[in-house]
C-alpha cells in the first residue's frame, strides 16, 4: 500500500503536507542544489517587504540546546526582485510557491498583496504578523489582535480571490485563540503557527548577548512542545480552519505529531540549517510512519488527537 | 553562488591525528574531493543523529587526495562542544559532511608571483591553493603567523612548496616576533609579488588588504564569519561587501564568499549594517544624494 499524501488546505490541495518555513529556505535555489523542490508540498519564501532591507548586524545567530536563537531581521531584496527573479525561477522548477509578506503598516501589506495578485503563480500568501508596527512603538502587529486583524483584512481585500491568505501567529501573546479567531474573522483562510519564541542567550566570554540584537527568536526542537500546544488549542477552538504547523519539525514523526494536534500541513524551518534535504526526508519518513501504522490517507490523521477518548483538556493549566 | 553543486554525504573517518596544535580529520568523500577547488570548505554535522547541536560546523578543506576514491582532510582547534565532539571521532565513524561549499580562490591565468598570507588555522586553505598555483607555474611565497610556535601550521610543508616561507609569532617563539603584516611589505618587495591571497581573522585581513593596496596589487581574502548552515539558507554569515555597481550589500560569506576581493570588504564596518548598505535606513538618502550630485556636476 502506498499511502495517499495529498492534503487539502481549505480549497487548496498540496501533493504532500511538507513545506519549508519562511526565512529558512533562502531563495529556493540554495536548497534546489540538494533536492528537487517540486517534490515537496510548497516552498515558502522569506518574508518579502516593499523595499529592500539590510537586516540586523552580525552575530545574527547562536546555537542553544536543541534550538537556534536568531535575529536576522528581514534582510531581503524587496518585492520587485522577488517578482522579477525568484518567483519565476521557483515556478520554472515546478515548485508551488507561498509568498510570505511583511510590512510596517496595513497599507504596505495591502500593496504587497496587490502586487502579488498581479503576478501569475502565487499559490498562497502568508502574512507574517511578527513585524514591528512603527505606529505603536515597534510592538509587533501580532501583539494586538485589532492591529493584526487590520493587517489580515487589508491583505484579504487586496489579494486575488483565488489566492488563500494565511495569518502567521506567534506564541508570545496573551490570548492565542482570541487572536486566531480575530484573524479568521478578518478574512484569513487559514493559520500558520508558530513563529519563533522570544529568547536570549548571553556569552560568558564577551559578557554580551550572543546575538547582536540582544533578544532573538528561538526555533528548533526546543520549541516543539510549545508549538504543538498552540496548534492543539487553536484547532480545538476553530476546527474548520486549516493550520500549517511548525516549530521544531525535524523528522517524519515530528510532522505526524503536528497533524495529530490539528495541523493539515507542516513547515520545516531551522532543521534545514542542519540538513538541507530535511523536507524530502520528512516526506519519506512520514510516509513510512503511515505504512507502519496502516494509515491509508494522511488526511485522516489531522486532529486525530482530539478524537481519542480521554484526550487531554485544552486548558491543561 | 558558486556553480559547483555541493553534495551531502555520510563519510567514513579514515584518520584522526594531531598536527602541531591542531586536530586533523581525513574522511572518505569522493563526491566532495572530485569537485573541490582551493578555498572551498565543508559543513559538518556534530553530535550524532539526535544531537541537540543544530547548526553545522564549517572547516576549510586542507587537502584532497585520490586515495579510496577521494579523501578530504580538514584541521580544527577545539573551541566548543562541537569541535570537542569531533576530536573524539575515530576511524570508521561516520560523519555527515556537506561540501565543497563556497566560492573558491580565483587563479591567475598567467604564471605570476603570489604571496600567500595565513593566520593560525587560516593557513589550512592556503596549502591546496599553493599546489594549484605551482601547477600553473606561479611563484609562491608564504607568510604564516600565529600566537605561538605550536600554532604555526605545517611550517615544513610550507618551506617545501614555496620559494620562501616567512613565519611570525606574537610571542617570538618561532620566526619573527610580531604579526604577519610586520614582514609582509618586505616579502612583497623581495618576491616582486603580483598578487596576495590571505586567510585568517578579520583584523589581519584588513591589515593585509591595506598592505596590498600600498603596493598596488590585487588581493583575494577568505573571510570568517559565524556560520550556522554553510549552504546559504540561514542568512547568519553576512559581511558588508561593495559590489561592482558601488553598492554595499550584506553578502553571505558562505555562498557569495568566503573569498572576496579584499578592497571590496568593508572591514571597518564588519559587525554592523553600514547606514548606506542596500536596504539600510540610509541607503535611499545616499542614492538620491548621489543623483543630486550628478545633476549638479
Ligand atoms: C569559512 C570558514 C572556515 C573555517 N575553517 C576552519 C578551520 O579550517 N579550522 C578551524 O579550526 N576552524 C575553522 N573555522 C572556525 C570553525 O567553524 C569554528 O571554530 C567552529 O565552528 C567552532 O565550533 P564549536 O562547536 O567548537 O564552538 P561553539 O562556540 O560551541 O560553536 C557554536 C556555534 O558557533 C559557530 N561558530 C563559532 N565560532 C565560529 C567561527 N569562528 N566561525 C564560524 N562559525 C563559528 C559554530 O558553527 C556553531 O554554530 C572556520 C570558519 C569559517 C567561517
Ligand atoms: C533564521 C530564521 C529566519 C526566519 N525568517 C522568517 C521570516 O522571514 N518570516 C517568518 O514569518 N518567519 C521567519 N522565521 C520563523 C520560521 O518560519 C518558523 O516559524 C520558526 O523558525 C519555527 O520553526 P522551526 O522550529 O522549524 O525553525 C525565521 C526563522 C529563523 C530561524
Ligand atoms: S551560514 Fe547560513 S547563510 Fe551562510
Amino acid at each position: 500500500m502506498i499511502p495517499d499524501l495529498r492534503i487539502g488546505l481549505g480549497e487548496w490541495e498540496l501533493a504532500n503536507p511538507v513545506m519549508t518555513a519562511a526565512g529558512c529556505a533562502g531563495s529556493g535555489r540554495e536548497l534546489a542544489r540538494f533536492f528537487d523542490i517540486a517534490r515537496i508540498g510548497a516552498v515558502v519564501t522569506k518574508s518579502v517587504t516593499l523595499e529592500p532591507r539590510a537586516g540586523r548586524p552580525a552575530p545574527r545567530i547562536a546555537e542553544t540546546p536543541s534550538g537556534v536563537l536568531s535575529a536576522v531581521g528581514l534582510q531581503g531584496p524587496g518585492i520587485d526582485v522577488l517578482l522579477q527573479r525568484d518567483l519565476p525561477w521557483l515556478l520554472s522548477r515546478g515548485a508551488r510557491v507561498v509568498v510570505s509578506v511583511a510590512g510596517g503598516s496595513a497599507d504596505e501589506y495591502a500593496e504587497l498583496a496587490r502586487r502579488l495578485s498581479e503576478a501569475p503563480g502565487v499559490a498562497m500568501i502568508e502574512v507574517n504578523l511578527s513585524s514591528p508596527d512603527p505606529a505603536r512603538g515597534g510592538r509587533h502587529f501580532v501583539q494586538d489582535s485589532a492591529a493584526a486583524a487590520r493587517v489580515v483584512g487589508a491583505v484579504r481585500e487586496n489579494a486575488r480571490a483565488d489566492i488563500p491568505v494565511f495569518a502567521k501567529l506567534s506564541p508570545d501573546v496573551s490570548d492565542l485563540v482570541g487572536l486566531a479567531a480575530d484573524c479568521v474573522e478578518a478574512g484569513a483562510d487559514g493559520l500558520a503557527m508558530i513563529n519563533t519564541v522570544r529568547g536570549m542567550a548571553i556569552d560568558a566570554d564577551t559578557l554580551r548577548p550572543a546575538v547582536a540584537g540582544g533578544m532573538g527568536g528561538l526555533s528548533g526542537p526546543a520549541i516543539r512542545p510549545i508549538a504543538v500546544a498552540c496548534v492543539y488549542q487553536v484547532h480545538a477552538a476553530l476546527p474548520e480552519v486549516p493550520i500549517v504547523g511548525m516549530g521544531g519539525v525535524r523528522t517524519g514523526a515530528d510532522a505526524m505529531e503536528f497533524l495529530l494536534a490539528g495541523a493539515s500541513a507542516v513547515a520545516v524551518g531551522s532543521a534545514l540549517f542542519h540538513d538541507p534535504s530535511a523536507c524530502v526526508r520528512v516526506v519519506r519518513e512520514l510516509e513510512r510512519e503511515l505504512v507502519d501504522r496502516g494509515v491509508e490517507r494522511v488526511g485522516s490523521l489531522v486532529g486525530a488527537a482530539h478524537r481519542t477518548a480521554g484526550a487531554a483538556g485544552v486548558a491543561a493549566e | 553562488m558558486s556553480d559547483v553543486r555541493p553534495v551531502q554525504m555520510s563519510s567514513p573517518v579514515l584518520t584522526v591525528r594531531q598536527v602541531d596544535a591542531y586536530h586533523a580529520i581525513t574522511v572518505v568523500a569522493p563526491g566532495i574531493a572530485e569537485r573541490f577547488r582551493s578555498g572551498q570548505f565543508v559543513a559538518v554535522a556534530v553530535g550524532g543523529e539526535h544531537s541537540s547541536m543544530l547548526t553545522r560546523r564549517v572547516f576549510a578543506i586542507h587537502e584532497v587526495k585520490p586515495d579510496y576514491g577521494g579523501t578530504v582532510e580538514f584541521l580544527f582547534t577545539v573551541r566548543g562542544r562541537g569541535t570537542a565532539w569531533l576530536a573524539e571521532r575515530r576511524s570508521r565513524d561516520l560523519l555527515d559532511v556537506i561540501g565543497p561549499l563556497g566560492r573558491p580562490f580565483p587563479l591567475p591565468r598567467d604564471p605570476v608571483n603570489c604571496v600567500l598570507v595565513g593566520g593560525g588555522a587560516g593557513s589550512a586553505p592556503l596549502f591546496p591553493l599553493a599546489h594549484a598555483l605551482r601547477r600553473r607555474g606561479c611563484r609562491v611565497d608564504f607568510v604564516l603567523g600565529a600566537a605561538t610556535a605550536s600554532r604555526v601550521f605545517s611550517a615544513i610543508t610550507a618551506r617545501r612548496i614555496a620559494e620562501t616561507a616567512t613565519f611570525t609569532t606574537d610571542d617570538g617563539s618561532f620566526g619573527t616576533r610580531g604579526r604577519v603584516t610586520d614582514v609582509l611589505d618586505q616579502v612583497i618587495d623581495d618576491a616582486c609579488s603580483d598578487v596576495v591571497y590571505a586567510c585568517g581573522p578579520m583584523p589581519m585581513l584588513r591589515e593585509v588588504t591595506a598592505a596590498a593596496a600600498r603596493h598596488g596589487i590585487p588581493i583575494q581574502v577568505s573571510v570568517e564569519e559565524t556560520m550556522a548552515c554553510g549552504t546559504g539558507v540561514c542568512m547568519s554569515c553576512v559581511v558588508p561587501v561593495v559590489g561592482e555597481d558601488g553598492i554595499t550589500r550584506m553578502a553571505r560569506a558562505c555562498v557569495d564568499g568566503p573569498v572576496f576581493r579584499g578592497e571590496r570588504v568593508r572591514f571597518d564596518d564588519v559587525g554592523t549594517i553600514p547606514f548606506d548598505a542596500l536596504g539600510a535606513p540610509g541607503w535611499k538618502a545616499r542614492a538620491s544624494g548621489e543623483d543630486r550630485a550628478r545633476e549638479a556636476g
